[in-house]
This record gives structure tokens, sequence and C-alpha cells, in this order.
């Protein structure tokens, strides 16, 4: 599975809105995300890409489209 | 050994709707029930201070606990919300209890102030006994209409709790206690000198989701219990969101988490012991497991605390 696919995966899992975000789309002006489901979406990150996400770095900006995800992931993955 | 020997609470009687605050503010009922979970809130009356809301609930807790004034060792008062940088509430609550040698201490980090309060209480009370701890505030006075997101939040209350250095009926046990704090985010929830509360939300939902269950499991791990052995926990009552978000991470039923928020709103550090006054005031007998207590507040500081019947 792709990192992207991965992430689409987690997003599914954790938005109220079932949606397929454009990689650029800001996942949290389309009300896909908000700041209940953000640690949910980085929790199912963790666990399906087995990184761990420090508290800090837990800020909107950075989890805001798949792209930002995927591109984190890319420099946080083991 | 430090016991939780009893509670008390209290609250003004002015309640306030949120239809009462779509007029202040412009957010609609629905809209303030589905973000916060909050229906309604009480006011503090304009000449009541935060010391007087607090005597209230300190008398309420004396008289549950069959103490007088006269038989506290130590206040310690938390309050974020207090009219004046110093001196604080603490001094005037011991005055209006006719104490005038007993020492008075205020804890002034808002929400996280009434646990912290108790768990240094707990390393106290070897010297002092019984320790009266209160929390009150009038967050109402704290809140601006143009910041409807965080004004729609806050209510009035306060409560009380004495820690003892001895074992009582029904007390409870207070095992062990973890604190913590991240100043980060110290401008995250911020009052300063003459304004009022501002709030990045995103960052305090985010940060106290993560770091609340990472206590709790933290604190429950070290002492050898899962939070299925848990059957009661008293957290800050922030928003219901924020609840139902460690429960579900602690993978624990929702209903195992004490509620009054509907009622009350985030009354910040006296919606601990407001909530552990009235879960005790309906269950008189020893609760069946361990209990936790948790908060999350400005600073950031955040901690939990492991009681046992």
């Amino acid at each position: 599975m792709s990192t992207q696919a991965g992430i689409l995966k987690v997003i599914h899992a954790v938005a109220d809105i079932p949606n397929d975000p454009n990689p650029d789309e800001s996942l949290f002006d389309s009300g896909t995300l908000d700041s209940f489901t953000l640690p949910d979406l980085v929790t199912g990150l963790e666990k399906e890409f087995n990184v761990k996400i420090p508290d800090a770095d837990l800020v909107p900006e950075r989890f805001d489209t798949v792209t930002k995800i995927e591109a984190y992931l890319d420099t946080h993955k083991s | 050994m430090p016991y939780l020997r009893a509670f008390g609470h209290h609250l003004p009687t002015r309640i306030v709707t949120n239809a009462d605050l779509e007029i202040r503010t412009g957010r609609v009922p629905a809209s303030i029930e589905k973000t916060s979970g909050i229906l309604e809130r009480r006011y503090a009356a304009e000449n009541e201070t935060v010391a007087d809301l607090g005597l209230a609930a300190a008398n309420a807790c004396l008289a549950n606990a069959n103490l007088i004034a006269n038989e506290i060792g130590l206040i310690l008062f938390s309050s974020g919300s207090a009219e004046r940088a110093f001196p604080g509430p603490a001094s005037v609550l011991a005055q209006k209890l006719g104490l005038t040698t007993t020492p008075a201490i205020d804890i002034p980090v808002a929400s996280a102030g009434s646990l912290i309060a108790i768990a240094f209480a707990a390393d106290l009370a070897p010297r002092y006994n019984n320790i009266l701890v209160v929390a009150s505030e009038i967050m109402s006075r704290r809140i601006a209409d143009t910041d409807p997101d965080t004004a729609i939040l806050f209510g009035d209350g306060a409560g009380a709790a004495i820690v003892s250095n001895e074992a009582s009926p029904n007390g409870l046990r207070i095992v062990d206690v973890s604190l913590s704090t991240d100043g980060n985010y110290a401008d995250a929830l911020q009052l300063p000198y003459g304004g009022a509360i501002q709030m990045k939300g995103l960052d305090v939902i985010i940060q106290a989701s993560r770091k609340i269950p990472r206590s709790i499991q933290d604190l429950l791990e070290k002492n050898n219990l899962k939070p299925s052995d848990i059957s009661l926990f008293l957290m800050h009552q922030a928003n219901v969101n924020l609840i139902r978000k460690v429960a579900t991470a602690l993978e624990v039923p929702e209903d195992r988490f004490f509620r009054n928020i509907d009622r009350y709103g985030n009354t910040s550090s006296a919606s601990l012991l407001i909530a552990a006054s009235e879960w005790r005031a309906a269950n008189p007998n020893p609760p069946a497991t361990p209990v936790i207590l948790a908060v999350f507040g400005a600073g950031f500081n955040w901690g939990s605390v492991l009681l046992t019947p």
C-alpha cells in the first residue's frame, strides 16, 4: 500500500465526513478534520506507519493536507 | 497516609442558558451543545467574590467532614480568576473562616489547580493534618462576548475537599499522583491582566486529548492497574467531547466518567471538586474500585491522582 493510500485509510477511519480529499485540499477547511479528530488521525497514523509522533509536532499546519502528511511521514519513518 | 476525607461545593443561583448566550454572542444553542455538551451554566451575582463562593463550598465541606474551621491546619486555594494579583483569595477565605494564624496559600494556575492542590496536600498532610483544599472561580467576568468560542464554555462555582492524614469513614486514600507541565504552550491558554481569556482551542484539545490519557495510563501502570480496573473517572469538566476522547483513548465506557458539564459548563479549577462533591453526595458508600482524578489546563499543566476506597 502506498503512503497516500495508507493516509487516506486513516482519514476515512477518523473523519466525520466520508470523502476522498484531493492531495492538496485543506482537511480542516473542508470539514474532514477538526480539533477533536486530529488526535485520532495522528494516533491512526502512528499505528498505520509504525511511527512515534511527538506531541510537539501536533500542529494542524503539519497535517492540513494529504501531501503535508506524506511529507511529514517521509521524514519521520524509521 | 493521606486521605480525601470529604467534599463540598457551592454554585451561584443565576442560571445562564445557551439561549441567553445566543443573544449576547450570536452562537445558536444547538451549536453550543454540539461543540461543548453544555446546556447551561451558573453566573455569580455582581457582589459575590471568588472568596465568597469558596467560603460557601468550604463550609459545606467542613460540615460533610464533621470538622470545624479551627481543626484546619492549612488552606490551599486554587483560582485562576481572582479579583486581584495579590493577596489572593486564600487569606480572605481564612479570615472569613475566623482563622488568623492558619497558613493559607494560593495556587493560581486555573483549571489544573485543584488537582495540584490535592497532590500538594497529600504530601503536606503529615505536617498539617487537616488541609482544606478550595477551588473557586468566577469565569463569567473573564470572558468576552466578542470571542464566542470561548465565552460559551465557562461558568462560575466552587468546590472544596479535606485532605487528612488520618483515615475516616468512607475516606478515599490518595495512593499516587502524577503532575506535568509543558511551558511550550504557555500562550495557548492565558488570562492577561485586564483582559479576557485567550484560548487557542485547537492546541488545547489536541494536547489534552493526548496528554490526559497518557497521564492516567502511566499512573495506573505504575500501580499495576489498567483503565478497565477503574469504575469511576472524575475529570475536569472542560468539554464533553474531550471527556469522550479520553474515554475512547483509555478504551473504557463513557459512563465511567462522571459528567455535570451540561449543567455548569467549564468552571475551571472548581469543576473537579464540584464533580467529586456531587458524585460523593449521590454515592455515599465506598466505591467498588479505585478512582481516578484527572485534569488539564493553562500552562499547560495536567495530571492525575489515584484513589482507593
